[in-house]
């Protein structure tokens, strides 16, 4: 099997005296949608902030395309092609829809300060280039009509997808999404299970954190479930469904009931 | 102005007799404090901090551009020694030169102080309270040095000696130069260059994101240490700029002249909202004009005009805290 795109390498993460990964091992292929669920408190989050580079690991080490992410500086972390949104909505309040958007193409664009400055051609081209790449890509999410709105007084929908927009901007190899779903109701999660479909297809890889059972069921490739900062589960989201361990920690049964 | 003996009070009338020299007086002044003030704003834009500093990258602008016109022997080389004043290209030369080496002076000493005083800071996450000290001094430690082992002060080649005052036109009866037009033109100019650079620009775009959440944008691939240090440079480059105007004006440089602009400039980005860098155009305009009308309404003092813009500024501040335009950080249309 070729090298996986992102390995989380036995990983463990403390915060002080507490443990909020312990040991957690696992790969994300190339092109795949892998789904990370656990019930509150699991770790996810904290997990997402390791892969993507913000936390760095108490053990163990994440390599993304065989490269030690501990030693990546932030801001390369992207340029090395991962993206990622929030789960509490963080955009660029006061910037435009489609400025937001730019700021990630930015990330892969190589002028000079001095070429911005006065307007070179390749700064020119860059600029045009970036435009039109927020432009589409606000036509994907369905959410080009604002695109000259401050994204501040845009409806939480269009938020959320906004700043899926601008990960996608980046360019990058992975897409993680933390809860991307958090406050949507039945119909926008169905139209977002489309978009995250469809995001895949194009050939970008996703890691999605849900909390959302039925969403993470009908998108997902492949689950990994995190309980207490352990990983108690990995499979095909029909092996999930029908996991022991993981019906355990969701509906509080004692694991060993069988 | 006879009534200004008056032990320094002048009737209303008289008052109204002075109010459009006094306003020209005004502009020109808020114009070099609007410029100093967007430094200010920038900065405190991207790093929530006030960079005391800046009012020493003005000071060692003005020196600059004194430094140059003696270093090259600039009056010796043009008349051998005769008439200093200069007309024509000769001026034009003249002023270019001097702009050039400020602004160049401003911008570099600004990206020093980023780099000696607080990115040291930033990268062991000191304390906020440290950077403000650090801010203060370095702004000290700048203007003591020049002042204790630099030139202390200058005159000899000041850039008034080689620029004649000429009257241009009259406004409402006020007399308005050459010397005036340039500051208020090139103050706008280099202004308007800013407003565009911000609101346009790739950089200006990073600027922004830095401003509105420093570490979204840095997981959005934003090398933030770049762009505060970008921040720091245009706001030098402000500075200097204002430096060189303020120069047309004034007949020296001293080690200490960045102190009171420094303050004036620092209450005009407040007095628009920090922050905000339309608000810092618009605080410095004012804190000009109200500075000069106070000193020809309660006497030439020029106390008097700085007490005026003070009370001006705590009484703004009361009825709106954030200032007049509000500390709209990074906002969209700049």
């Amino acid at each position: 099997m070729e090298q996986p795109l992102l390995k989380v390498d036995h990983v463990t993460m403390q915060f002080g005296g507490l443990v909020a990964l312990d040991d957690v091992d696992f790969s994300i292929e190339q092109g795949e949608i892998l789904g990370l669920i656990g019930p509150n408190g699991a770790g996810k989050t904290t997990l997402f902030n390791v892969a993507t580079g913000v936390y760095q690991a108490t053990a163990g080490q994440v390599r993304f395309e065989g490269r030690n992410l501990a030693k990546t500086e932030r801001h390369k972390i992207t340029k090395l092609g991962i993206a990622r949104t929030f789960q509490s909505i963080r955009l660029f309040p006061d910037m435009t829809a489609i400025e937001n958007v730019m700021v990630g193409a930015d990330a892969h664009h190589t002028t000079s300060v001095l070429s911005a400055m006065f307007h070179l051609p390749k700064h020119k081209a860059e600029e045009k280039q970036g435009l039109k790449r927020a432009l589409e890509l606000l036509e994907f999410m369905g959410i080009a009509d604002r695109g000259d709105d401050a994204a501040r007084n845009l409806p939480y929908g269009y938020q959320r997808r906004l700043e899926i927009a601008r990960a996608l901007a980046t360019n990058p190899k992975l897409l993680c999404l933390d809860e991307p779903a958090a406050g949507f109701n039945p119909a926008e999660k169905i139209e977002l299970m489309g978009l995250i479909r469809a995001i895949r297809d194009q050939g970008y890889t996703v890691l999605l954190i849900e909390h959302d059972m039925s969403l993470v069921m009908g998108v997902t490739d492949r689950i990994v479930v995190l309980d207490f900062g352990k990983k108690i589960a990995e499979g095909t989201p029909a092996e999930i469904r029908a996991d022991r361990a993981v019906i355990a920690a969701y509906l509080g049964e004692p694991a060993d009931a069988s | 102005m006879a009534t200004l003996s008056f032990g320094g009070f002048l009737t209303f009338a008289g008052f109204l007799s002075r109010f459009w020299p006094s306003t020209i007086t005004g502009l020109v002044l808020g114009a070099v404090y609007a410029l100093v003030a967007l430094g200010y704003t920038l900065v405190y834009g991207v790093l929530r901090l006030i960079n005391f500093a800046n009012s020493e990258v003005f000071m060692l602008s003005a020196f600059g551009s004194f430094l140059a016109i003696e270093v090259l022997n600039v009056p010796q080389r043009l008349t051998g020694g005769g008439d200093p004043v200069k007309t024509g290209w000769e001026l034009i030369g003249i002023l270019a030169l001097c702009l050039v080496v400020s602004v160049v002076i401003g911008g570099l000493s600004a990206v020093v102080v980023e780099r000696v005083a607080y990115r040291p800071l930033r990268q062991r996450n000191a304390p906020r309270l440290v950077f403000l000290i650090s801010a203060i001094g370095a702004s000290f430690a700048i203007s003591e040095a020049v002042g204790e082992w630099g030139p202390q002060q200058r005159d000899e080649y000041a850039l008034t000696k080689f620029f004649k005052k000429q009257q241009l036109f009259k406004v409402f009866g006020a007399d308005v130069y050459n010397a005036n037009v340039i500051v208020v033109v090139g103050a706008a100019v280099m202004a308007l260059a800013l407003v565009l650079f911000v609101s346009k620009s790739r950089v200006g775009r990073g600027i922004r994101a830095v401003a509105q959440d420093a570490e979204t944008a840095k997981l959005m691939g934003v090398n933030v240490d770049r762009i505060i240090l970008i921040t720091f440079l245009v706001g030098g480059l402000m500075a200097g700029g204002a430096a060189f105007l303020y120069e047309i004006h004034t007949p020296f440089a001293r080690y200490d002249v960045g102190f009171s602009i420094g303050i004036k400039a620092f209450t005009a980005a407040v007095l628009g909202g920090i922050g905000n860098v339309r608000g810092a155009l618009l605080g410095g305009v004012l804190l000009g004009l109200i500075e000069s009308w106070g000193s020809s309404l309660f006497g030439s003092d020029q106390n008097i005009g700085n007490v005026a813009a003070f009370v001006t500024l705590v009484l703004v501040l009361m009825v709106r805290p954030s200032g007049l335009l509000g500390e709209s950080l990074g906002r969209s249309k700049a």
